[in-house]
């Protein structure tokens, strides 16, 4: 028997990585309530990070893409409501309403749905335009460019975008990205690498073009050019959209919950009394960098959070208040053979010290400071140093020690 | 009876996260290949080889039971 006030019901809405991960720890940490899994997805959770690479490219199957391989599913004893997403929450009465029409009541809630892509607008009815974040995305951009050799225009030198860039690359695409920004990925990695990552794609044959932005997307039925603000026209067969995501968080529209760019958590990950939030659709105080209220869309950050918001929610008020989530953000990109790392939190006015290696290379090591602490780092086909990084920034090491320890 | 931790070296692309994690289990080289140090840690240890097992990006660890 429990003790009262802790949850008995517990609903998870989102069925992918920070909702599977919040799933596994509440069992895991011995709940044995009744527990829901609402996703608007009709799939058990499935793996994103290969949809703009392996899977992208043909070389892995569906198969691989399940993040349950390992568990054992029916041992989890789960409610299971796939294909039905969340319309609205009451806080005064703990109830959840589905698209179904159905309410849910709960005592406990895990909110981990995630973030929407944004897709071009204007440009629904046009076939040959694409953004990514969804299997079936990743399948009908598949099957497109299995046609033959296209021209692809990626709209957007993010991660995802210059991902799907390499992959379109690599199967022998003409291709070509565009960004509005002079050199990509400043902010979340710096101008140094940032320059080395548009010179790799350069290196295999991409036309990088940067600082311009996009007009318009010409087409009938059919896609077949961009219009850049500059006067060029990029004939086009295949457009991907890569830019960015929103927090899928509307539904929260009203709901009494702080919604702010995503969840509002405290620095334990609840957002509400017997609430809790994790992954894409929560923001946080980190107190491993001043309290900056992060909002991280990372793979790895998605298992951390969802975990330890569980853990959270099963507390209920015997909580250490002292025991914050503060974790070191970690990524990884992979684009063509190199892999692409970056930990920690880059700032735009941060020193950055390469550390290793040479980008001419493409395989180096940067270090990024601020007030004499180390407070991210990037690797290109550098792991070793990346995680020992990770562990470095986690205890706040100053540069004298990066230095002294990774020697 | 026991446990041993298994890293299927086709799937592994020594993202060194499970390093992070266990470095007395887990080691990326210089080389940029991953070395299991330890195949049957210490049962104290099993849940952080837990962890790696989750948080492996290419999902290449698992814990297999003899």
């Amino acid at each position: 028997m429990a003790p009262a006030g802790l949850p008995r019901r517990i609903v998870v809405v989102g069925a992918s990585l920070a909702g599977w991960n919040a799933v596994r720890a509440l069992r895991a940490e011995g709940f044995d309530g009744e527990l829901t899994l609402v996703g608007e997805e009709p799939h058990l959770p499935y793996d994103r990070p290969p949809l703009s690479k392996d899977y992208l490219a043909g070389r892995v199957d569906r198969g691989r893409l399940d993040l349950t391989a390992h568990d054992d599913v029916d041992a989890l004893a789960l409610d299971r409501r796939l294909g039905i997403a969340a319309t609205g929450l009451d806080l005064g009465d703990r109830i959840l309403r589905l698209g179904d029409g159905t309410d849910l009541s709960w005592d406990g809630l895990v909110v981990a749905t995630g973030a929407r892509v944004r897709r071009l607008p204007g440009t629904e009815a046009l076939a040959g335009v694409f953004a990514l974040r969804t299997l079936e995305d990743a399948d009908a951009l598949r099957a497109d460019l299995a046609g033959g050799p296209r021209r692809v225009v990626v709209l957007g030198a993010g991660f995802i975008g210059l991902e799907v860039a390499a992959t379109a690359r690599l199967a022998g695409h003409d291709v070509t990205v565009v960004e509005a920004a002079p050199t990509p990925l400043v902010r979340s990695v710096g101008e140094l690498v940032g320059r080395t990552v548009a010179e790799l794609h350069r290196d295999h044959g991409v036309d990088v073009r940067l600082g311009v932005g996009v007009e318009g997307i010409e087409g009938e039925a059919r896609v077949t050019a961009v219009r850049l603000a500059d006067g060029t026209r990029l004939p086009a067969d295949v457009v991907v959209a890569g830019i960015g995501v929103v927090p899928a968080v509307d539904w929260l529209d009203g709901s009494g919950l702080a919604v702010d760019n995503g969840v509002r958590c405290d620095g334990t990950c609840l957002a509400a009394p017997g609430v809790v939030a994790a992954g894409d659709a929560a923001t946080f105080p980190n107190a491993l960098f001043d309290d900056e209220v992060m909002r991280v869309e990372h793979w790895d950050h998605a298992i951390a959070m969802g975990a330890f918001a569980a853990r959270r929610l099963l507390a209920g008020d015997g909580w250490d208040p002292a025991e914050r989530f503060a974790p070191v953000p970690f990524f990884w990109s992979d684009q063509y053979d190199r892999k692409l790392q970056s930990v920690g939190r880059i700032g735009p006015g941060d020193e950055v010290e390469l550390f290793d290696g040479d980008p001419a290379e493409r395989r180096f090591v940067t270090v990024h400071v601020r007030d004499g602490r180390v407070v991210g780092a990037f690797g290109m086909n550098r792991p070793r140093h990346v995680m020992r990084l990770r562990g470095l920034i986690a205890e706040r090491a100053d540069l004298d020690r990066v230095r002294t320890e990774l020697a | 009876m026991g446990w041993r931790v298994v890293v299927d070296m086709d799937l592994c692309e020594s993202n060194a996260v499970c390093m992070g994690i266990l470095p007395d289990v887990f080691e990326v080289r210089d080389d940029d290949l991953l070395y299991v140090l330890e195949e049957r840690p210490a049962d104290a240890d099993r849940a952080k080889v837990a962890e790696a097992v989750a948080r492996c990006p290419k999902q290449a660890i698992r814990i297999a039971e003899d």
